[in-house]
């Protein structure tokens, strides 16, 4: 019973110290004065608010990333005891004493410190020799660009963490796959795997790249063991089943947790709750919800609604008629019909307001009990203000003369009748004899004498219209598109039979209560969908730059400069790393060439164990830069510097691996007379970086002659003060 | 009839002679001989029938051609007025019988085909072409519609002979010629006056030709060899040239190339030098030739075009002075900048246009109230200006004066020559990109501020230097705030005439949107000298006019809530496209795939990548299947491979296009899939004949499985038919394939 103590409990412990030196290196280098400059730098301008937004939980819209990357540097905000009450409006503006800057950027910077021991295992369980590890380990170290996007509270340095731990876990299980298949560390390398990818994505978009290159490699290597006759079908299987699970469900499952994580937090209606719908809007606290909390859910005859356009674009909009009617010639010599103007309004106001009335009564107030309208109904819009009908007619519209007006009926005697019958046509429906429901049903009122459909066209209207946005008939492209769907938003039940009550009601606010909630999965789908479509303008930066010119590093982004010397950091790259990285590819490439070319004509120059070290080294070295690099080339956002990091990660780690692979191919004399070029080239890259370092720390100040030696290229734009 | 058709109608008369070598060399590459086995076996053995089966072939062939023209001419003159995108493609057409230039972002062949089908049927080039709905009247459209036509009818043939060489299995062939016959779609778009016939004869022919020249490859440098090899260059460089969707059957060619000299690489038989003699007759054919012929059309395009026309001004200057009409071809004015001088200047980017300006101010609420600057890509009297010293108001031209050049970096005045008032920019954001300044005129008869002030610099000059017209590259840089004066390019609202936005720009990036040229240049003081100089060399024009393509295409963006089509709606037939009726005219017609052939494609997509996916698994798990099922899954794998890839190289690149996209986009994709539907569904008809054994009952399922489809396809179509007569019939008359708009609307 008792055997375990029969037998010294003894743990052995496998230390590699170059592992511990080089985290201690990276820790250093990244951790030094964390919390100088005491102020706002760069984009941390961005990250800053949306950190702040989760401190105070009010939700907001990003379109950048998604979840993930805030979250974790709110974490250390959280950690930090930030309370979120900063103003984040300015770059270079002085931090106040209430934001705990050291432990904002701590996270960023500890994952930085970490890529530095992480080169070195990858190299190493790509299975070169300890001193090509040692030698990736030391040229993250020294990279200048990775060490200025660590220190700040930004995102780069995470994204490159994690892709480095998927490929890093990915090695560890393809390295145990021969000896142990399916053994506790198999799993755990596995399940990491996956993870790690999922928080690459839950990032940046951008991780996505490193992603699919680590399925199509776990693709080939499962195809290898799809071949492999030694396995029985049932195990093939187990392995096929293990990664599919791993590399493809727990990163869906990561990434929806993210979200669920994040509207967990952001309860509370924020700045951005316009673009979201009005039942997204209502699942939050305060805002919409405080209104809309306590509206009756089924729209009956009598009902007083305001109407919001789903499409959302280009402003949020409700419906809306005022007492000005359409001029009588417009600018360009057309007619109109000098009816009373109907409009989509971006703002709250009592005129947004209509009654939903039966066509064959004359009441507009709800019964009891009430009669819910359902699809298919017909039904006639009121404007509660002017109590006149909503029409359309063939008469072309104000701006967009293909379709039809739309407006509110004014009986002129000139035989133009009244054409205000609208069939209710939900779009969302399940059943076709669905009611209409506040808030959660998406309408379309589709016209009954001309098949028109009430659209919201974007347009604005001239001075005349109050430049309000144009709602017209649509009659030719009668295709679902939302710009033609509406809900309603606000809605109670009209009590008041005489037009001056009614006239009070509608200033009233709504009351009663009754609330609704959206379950997880349409809030996400909402939510990630107005993310990836939520469109910014700002198509120009001073700082923006072309893929073609990080290979070059022909650009440098200014991140900070000191308020008064001219102590300064640069997004900057460590020169002579970048130039023998981009070489390194190019003669990775062309040796690879030679070889298979070679191999092809069956003359095998590497034996067959090294061949697969040297390709899996490409594929996944040049592989992750490749797909992490010409992405961006089809991509029409702005582009920064230091989009082009997480790329030159992964060439850098390409560097000591054909390096050895040069060295093992010459003679004894040879060899050591390379040795002893790397060793002057890392020295003069050491160099280098230090002769960039106070741009990368900006904690020293130079003088005007000294930045003027630092501009090595012309383009780079290092910032000199006129008078000092 | 054009050469293309005579070279088509050689092609398939070559096959038959050959048609049986072809199928003992039913391999491509590679040591398989199953596929050889397997294509025997459907052989009747006795050599006696061999003429009877020749001639049966020959008689289905004729069959399914005659079927083809038939459905694609029925009723082509109907409706006589412009449908669609004739409007623009018959313009063209006209354009090249009157030599007048125009611009276009496709190539210039299919319009060349066009303007040459309507020139030798007699058509005079005098129809405007004006709007959709314009009625023909008396001039002669059928020589174009009959010549798209014909190209239209020769696809189902090309698709038969295809699915026939890569299946070795008749069923499978007239499946696929049936599918394509019978669809409305394709019908609909082969009917028209339109590029896309002609694109997808070219990219069907390349498929045709590349397929049997695969299967000549065991008799290298045999005459077929090389005639295939070298047909299919010749399609290839019509395919590029008719539009650039030409590039992806480039690449399918290429991809196939490619793996072709790797398996010939990897044949230690072969040595060195053979190999390279295979390289380079695929670099003869497959690059050289099809370059050379794609440059030839331009070359015939410039000399066909020489007269000045619309097209003008998306070029730049000295492109222009080529054209005869135009007013800087055998001009000659004064060559260095001086003070005085009336001048237009033009934005370097490509189609951007002048610098002008006219009488309208900025409306209320867009900076200050002041007159707007645009750029505008015509020619107009709005565009000149007049270049003046900044702190002088006397005039320049005054013969008192000696005259004074413009130098790199002076501070001058540009002052509007019809309303006197000065370029001028201030610190306010300007109408749509809001990070740039407003630049407007300003000032009464040449007096203004010092807003007005402007350096003019050439860029990488030295300083002092004289400036050139034409050819000197200039900035205008703001005095006072330091910005540079550009185009962003975006177009402005109703208020500004749709013309483009001038902004003054704080980032001194250089850009081509903020460098300027001076074209033209009046002033009387100085001698003139001739342009002839400028007269720019083909491969620049080449270069030029592709630029201005390339940006056209890229410019082609959905205006905000415009209904567009987008790649998922094509291959479930979501919506259609009107082709006619938007004037209510008599006819309606719609461009809509037929449901049955669309749906059973889609069906086969996925069927197919089960069912080769399965295979695939299974033989790298080394199961041993009968020779039988080896070579039919030899055909699926390797067949279904090649017209799999064509679907996804013609369909998913449009994902990633940012530019409008339209339905009829789909169709080359549409062509591919349905002959996987042919390869797939005979496959796997057999394999199941195969795994029932029993031998009546197996051929009956195939035989009878074929038939269903082949009904299924052609069953469908009448009852559309009678569904939209039944809709129709009260106002409209009906045309039998076209497709109702009101279809639409049907319960589905």
């Amino acid at each position: 019973m008792l055997g375990f103590l029969q037998r010294p409990v003894v743990v052995t412990a496998d230390i590699n110290l170059n592992v511990v030196a080089l985290t201690a290196l990276g820790l250093l280098s990244r951790l030094w004065r964390l919390s100088y400059p005491r102020a706002v730098v760069f984009d941390e301008v961005y990250y800053g608010q949306y950190v702040s937004f989760y401190m105070k939980r009010l939700f907001f819209l990003d379109g950048s990333g998604p979840p993930l990357g805030h979250m974790l540097l709110a974490l250390g905000g959280y950690l930090g005891g930030f309370d979120g009450n900063f103003l984040w409006n300015r770059i270079g503006a002085e931090y106040s004493s209430n934001v705990p800057v050291w432990s904002l950027r701590l996270l960023p910077a500890l994952a930085g410190a970490l890529s530095v021991p992480m080169a070195y295992q990858i190299v190493w369980e790509l299975r070169f020799s300890h001193c090509a590890a040692m030698g990736a380990a030391l040229l993250v170290l020294i990279e200048n660009a990775l060490i200025t996007q660590a220190r700040l509270m930004l995102l780069e340095s995470v994204l490159i963490f994690f892709n480095l731990l998927a490929m890093l876990s990915y090695l560890k299980l393809c390295n145990s796959q021969k000896h142990r298949p399916f053994s506790l560390s198999w799993w755990f390398w596995l399940t990491l795997t996956g993870v790690a990818c999922s928080c690459a994505v839950g990032i940046k978009y951008m991780g996505v790249f490193t992603y699919l290159l680590v399925l199509g490699v776990a693709a080939v290597h499962a195809w290898h063991l799809i071949g492999d006759r030694t396995l029985s079908n049932v195990c093939v299987l187990c392995h096929l089943l293990a990664r599919a699970v791993a590399l493809l469900v727990i990163p869906v499952i990561m990434y929806l947790l993210f979200f669920y994580v994040h509207l967990v937090l952001l309860c509370r209606s924020g700045p951005h709750d316009q673009i979201m719908s009005s039942a997204f809007q209502a699942s939050l606290e305060g805002g919409l919800a405080r209104i809309t909390q306590g509206q009756p859910l089924e729209v009956a005859y009598g009902s007083q609604v305001t109407l919001r356009n789903v499409f959302g674009k280009p402003v949020p909009c409700w419906l809306h008629s005022h007492q000005n009617t359409y001029p009588m010639i417009y600018e360009n010599g057309r007619g109109s019909s000098h009816q009373q103007q109907v409009t989509c309004y971006p703002f709250k106001d009592v005129n947004n307001w209509w009654i939903v009335k039966d066509p064959g009564r004359h009441q507009l107030v709800v019964n009891s009990p009430p009669r819910p309208v359902r699809h298919g109904d017909i039904v006639q819009l009121v404007h509660g203000m002017t109590t006149r009908l909503l029409n359309t007619h063939d008469v072309a519209a104000p701006l967009s003369p293909h379709s039809q007006e739309v407006s509110c009926y004014i009986d002129y005697n000139i035989s133009m009748p009244a054409q205000n019958l609208w069939r209710l046509d939900i779009v969302n429906r399940e059943s076709s004899t669905e009611v209409w429901k506040t808030i959660l049903s998406e309408v379309r009122f589709v016209h009954v004498n001309t098949s028109a459909i009430l659209k919201l066209s974007g347009a604005h209207l001239p001075d005349w219209g109050f430049r309000q946005l144009e709602v017209v008939g649509e009659k030719l492209s009668p295709g679902y598109h939302e710009s033609m769907v509406w809900n309603v938003e606000e809605h109670r039940y009209g009590r008041s039979q005489e037009q001056k009550e009614r006239e009070l009601e509608l200033h009233s606010p709504t009351q009663m209560d009754l609330s609704r909630n959206l379950s997880f999965m349409a809030r996400f789908s909402e939510l990630q969908w107005r993310m990836l479509t939520v469109r910014s303008d700002d198509s120009e930066h001073k700082y923006s730059s072309t893929p073609l010119d990080w290979v070059t590093l022909d650009t440098n982004i200014a991140y900070w400069l000191h308020p008064t010397t001219s102590a300064q950091i640069h997004l900057l790259g460590n020169i002579v790393i970048w130039a023998s990285a981009s070489l390194a590819t190019v003669v990775y490439v062309l040796l690879l060439c030679w070889y298979l070319l070679r191999r092809r004509r069956s003359i095998c120059d590497l034996p067959e164990d090294s061949w697969l070290r040297w390709v899996l080294a490409g594929a996944l070295c040049a592989g992750g830069w490749a797909v992490n690099y010409l992405p961006f080339f089809l991509m029409e956002k702005t582009l920064f510097l230091y989009h082009y990091l997480p790329a030159l990660t992964f060439q850098i780690l390409l560097l000591p691996v054909v390096l050895q692979h040069i060295s093992d191919h010459l003679s004894q004399l040879q060899r050591s007379l390379f040795s002893a070029l790397v060793v002057a080239w890392y020295s003069c890259a050491c160099h280098v970086f230090n002769t960039l370092r106070p741009l990368t720390y900006g904690d020293k100040s130079l003088s005007p002659g000294e930045l003027r030696a630092l501009r090595w290229k012309e383009s780079w734009d290092i910032l000199i003060r006129k008078h000092q | 009839m054009p050469p293309a058709v005579g070279g088509g109608l050689a092609g398939s008369e070559l096959r038959v002679r050959r048609g049986r070598c072809g199928s003992q060399a039913a391999r491509a590459v590679g040591p398989d001989v199953a596929v050889e086995a397997a294509a025997r076996s459907h052989k009747r053995p006795a050599p006696g029938s061999r003429h009877f089966e020749a001639a049966g072939r020959w008689a289905l062939l004729a069959l399914v051609t005659l079927l083809s023209f038939a459905t694609r001419f029925h009723r082509l003159d109907e409706p006589p007025h412009i449908c669609w995108d004739e409007t623009h493609f018959g313009k063209m057409g006209s354009y090249y019988i009157n030599r007048t230039f125009f611009f276009d972002v496709h190539p210039p062949l299919g319009k060349m085909l066009i303007g040459l089908a309507g020139y030798l049927s007699g058509y005079d080039g005098t129809f405007s072409f004006q709007k959709p709905g314009d009625k023909y009247e008396h001039h002669n459209y059928m020589g174009m519609r009959g010549f798209c036509a014909s190209l239209g009818s020769l696809l189902v043939p090309f698709a038969y002979l295809t699915v026939l060489e890569l299946s070795k299995s008749l069923p499978a062939a007239l499946l696929t010629a049936a599918l394509l016959t019978f669809d409305t779609g394709c019908l609909t778009l082969s009917q028209y006056i339109l590029l896309d016939p002609i694109l997808m004869f070219f990219i069907m022919a390349a498929m045709l030709s590349m397929v049997k020249y695969n299967s000549c490859a065991d008799r290298p440098f045999s005459a077929p060899w090389w005639f295939w090899l070298s047909l299919t260059g010749i399609n290839l460089a019509g395919a590029l040239g008719v539009k650039f969707v030409g590039l992806f059957i480039i690449v399918q060619v290429g991809w196939n190339t490619i793996s072709d000299l790797w398996h010939l690489f990897g044949d230690l038989s072969l040595s060195l030098v053979t190999v390279g003699k295979h390289l380079t007759a695929r670099i003869l054919c497959l690059i050289v030739l099809p370059l050379a012929l794609y440059t030839a059309t331009y070359a015939v395009h410039f000399m066909v075009l020489n007269k000045s026309g619309p097209g003008d001004g998306f070029f730049s200057s000295a492109f222009q002075a080529r054209l005869s009409g135009n007013n800087l071809h055998n001009a000659s004015i004064p060559e260095h900048l001086a003070y005085g001088s009336v001048i237009t200047v033009k934005n370097l980017r490509m189609a951007i246009g002048y610098l002008h300006s006219h009488r309208h101010l900025y409306p209320e609420g867009v900076g200050a109230r002041q007159q707007q600057v645009t750029t505008y890509l015509h020619k107009d009297y709005n565009n000149l200006w007049i270049i003046k010293k900044h702190n002088t108001n006397s005039d320049p031209l005054d013969p008192s004066f000696p005259v004074e050049f413009v130098r790199h970096g002076d501070i001058i005045r540009l002052e509007h020559k019809e309303t006197s008032r000065n370029l001028h920019s201030h610190y306010h954001e300007a109408p749509l990109t809001r990070k740039h300044y407003q630049v407007t005129g300003y000032g009464i008869n040449g007096t203004g501020d010092s807003n007005d002030f402007w350096r003019i610099e050439v860029v990488n000059r030295k300083f002092g230097n004289r400036i050139k017209v034409l050819r000197s590259r200039i900035r205008f840089i703001h005095l006072v705030t330091g910005c540079v004066l550009g185009s962003s390019g975006k177009v402005l609202p109703k208020w500004g005439w749709e013309q483009l936005e001038v902004t003054c720009t704080p980032y001194l990036k250089e850009t081509l949107n903020s460098i300027w040229n001076v074209e033209d240049h009046i002033n009387p003081k100085l001698p003139n000298i001739s342009l002839d100089v400028l007269q720019p060399s083909f491969p620049e024009i080449l270069l030029e006019s592709h630029m201005v393509m390339i940006r056209g295409n890229n410019g082609l963006k959905p205006k905000d809530n415009e209904f567009t089509s987008k790649p998922w709606h094509w291959p479930i037939n979501y919506q259609g496209l009107r082709f006619s009726g938007i004037n209510d005219t008599d006819f309606r017609v719609y461009l809509l795939g037929n449901p049955v052939v669309w749906w059973l494609n889609l069906l086969s997509i996925a069927l197919y990548l089960l069912s080769g996916s399965i295979i695939a698994v299974a033989m790298q798990r080394g199961a041993r299947l009968p020779p039988e099922v080896e070579g039919l899954s030899q055909v699926l794998l390797r067949g279904g491979g090649q017209l799999l890839l064509g679907w996804m190289l013609h369909y998913f690149p449009f994902f990633l296009m940012g530019r409008i996209l339209y339905f009829h986009h789909y169709f080359p994709a549409m062509l591919f899939s349905s002959m996987l539907t042919g390869v797939l569904w005979d496959t796997l008809l057999r394999l199941c004949a195969w795994s029932l054994a029993s031998s009546s009952l197996a051929r009956g399922i195939h035989a009878v499985g074929i038939v269903s489809l082949l009904l299924g396809a052609a069953y469908r179509d009448p009852e559309h038919l009678e569904m939209h007569q039944l809709l129709l019939s009260t106002t409209l008359k009906p045309k039998q394939e076209a497709q109702s708009c009101f279809f639409h609307f049907l319960p589905k």
